[in-house]
């Protein structure tokens, strides 16, 4: 009886332990699906809206001067002013940052993910729970830049391959 | 020893017991060699249609079932979450040292995850499995073989494929996904500690990358892996019991097969796998 009890303990704390770690594989790595936030260190939220977010997502880090100050805990979209609105968590210990501070968004190396950076204004009123960052610039879209460089490319050397291209109908 | 046997064959006595279990004579060896190979395998499919049928009435036991889980999988468990840690820390570290060169570590999180999940966690699990738990289901049933307590079930009318074979068979193929989900985890966070806690990569990053790049297919296809391979080692290692020649040589050799079939299997059945499911 002893043996058979620890024999059901063992058992039981295996199959708990494999289905827990299926559960977590199913439903906390796809994008898809229901999140528990692992990390709750205190702080207090702040706002900001931006014309186009890139690749930013959940998750992704805050940062000042490139310490890592808080992150993004929720993307929306502000139909009023039709810009992506972004929900930032900002550690508690960090209370003093300038009420005109500027957010941008980041690319962190060259496949990096992306990030949001905040550069500090001079006013000596600070952040808090609830308030908005007012000053913003979107994320630089990689397509975007390229898309501009080659049409500036085509545009000025357009009319060498018009006089190119007529040749070969001769 | 194979050669001899088949003189014996032609005459009208009883034949001795060695001899049921030589293949049809033959003139050629080679030829003998070949046959021998397709009888092979045609006892481990009739022997695994019955397994298959003993299973429905073996769930009528639980117990039997439990007990087997327990052998196959929470005994196994020591060895699976160390291995899986050690494995994840070493793909945090060799992943961060490659993705470094490159000057996107934010990706080490998406490379970790799709590795473990798609192809270490259930490859590196079988592997582990076949050596920990199927070479003890071999020795176990080949032991109960070689003491003819399966021939003492037999007799008293208690059939040994329901109360020995199909409750292992079961047990192996329900531990399987289970021990394979717990060493990627584990895995995970391995690679977590390497690669945040040591190498700096920041936290967030590492888990909201791979999160928006891990799909539910990912899963599903480490999921499906390890089922298939679940049942092919336990059938493995339960027939190779089952039929080993009854002697202390033949159930050590039954041991190694399992082993040598188990692995090579494993392996060539992922990339089977692998192709189906991309």
């Amino acid at each position: 009886m002893r043996a058979n009890r620890s024999l059901e303990i063992g058992t039981g704390l295996f199959v708990l332990f494999g289905l827990a770690a299926l559960l977590f594989l199913t439903t906390q790595l796809p994008s898809s699906g229901f999140k528990f936030s692992f990390n709750k260190t205190p702080g207090y939220t702040v706002t900001a809206e931006f014309g186009n977010i890139g690749q930013l997502k959940v998750g992704a880090p805050v940062s000042m001067a490139g310490v890592r100050i808080g992150d993004v805990t929720k993307i929306g979209f502000d139909s009023n002013s039709q810009r992506a609105e972004v929900w930032l968590r900002i550690y508690q210990r960090f209370n003093q940052i300038p009420e005109d501070s500027f957010a941008s968004i980041d690319t962190e190396g060259l496949l990096g993910g992306q990030y949001i950076s905040i550069s500090p204004g001079g006013l000596p009123s600070y952040l808090k729970n609830g308030s908005q960052i007012q000053e913003t610039q979107s994320a630089l879209v990689l397509e975007n830049l390229i898309n501009k460089f080659f049409a500036n490319y085509a545009n000025k050397s357009g009319s060498g391959s018009q006089g190119g291209s007529k040749e070969p109908k001769k | 020893m194979t050669e001899s046997a088949g003189t014996i064959v032609s005459e009208g006595k009883p034949p001795p017991r060695k001899v049921e279990a030589q293949a049809v004579p033959s003139r050629k060896a080679s030829r003998e060699g070949l046959l021998e190979g397709v009888r092979k395998a045609g006892v481990t499919a009739i022997f695994f249609a019955q397994l298959l049928a003993a299973c429905v009435p073996a769930l009528s036991r639980p117990r039997l079932i439990i007990a087997q889980i327990y052998n196959a999988g929470a005994r196994s468990l020591i060895i699976i979450m160390l291995s899986g840690l050690f494995t994840g820390m070493v793909l945090g570290l060799q992943g961060y040292d490659l993705l470094h060169r490159f000057g996107s570590e934010a990706a080490l999180g998406t490379a970790v995850a799709l590795s473990l999940l798609k192809e270490l966690g259930p490859v590196l699990t079988a592997l582990l499995f076949a050596g920990r738990a199927g070479t003890a289901l071999t020795s176990e049933i080949g032991l109960m073989r070689a003491t003819d307590q399966l021939t003492a079930m037999e007799v008293m009318a208690v059939d040994p494929l329901r109360y020995v074979a199909a409750p292992r068979f079961l047990g192996g193929l329900i531990a399987m996904p289970l021990l394979t989900a717990i060493f990627i985890v584990i895995g995970l966070f391995g690679a977590q500690l390497v690669g945040v806690q040591m190498m700096g990569v920041d936290r967030g990053i590492f888990w909201s990358q791979m999160q928006s790049a891990v799909a539910l297919k990912d899963v599903t296809e480490g999921i499906v892996k390890s089922l298939v391979f679940g049942a092919v080692l336990s059938l493995i290692a339960v027939n190779e019991g089952y039929h080993t020649e009854p002697t202390a040589e033949g159930v050590g050799r039954a041991t190694t097969r399992t082993v040598v079939a188990s692995s090579v299997l494993t392996l060539l059945l992922d990339y089977v796998l692998t192709a189906v499911f991309l």
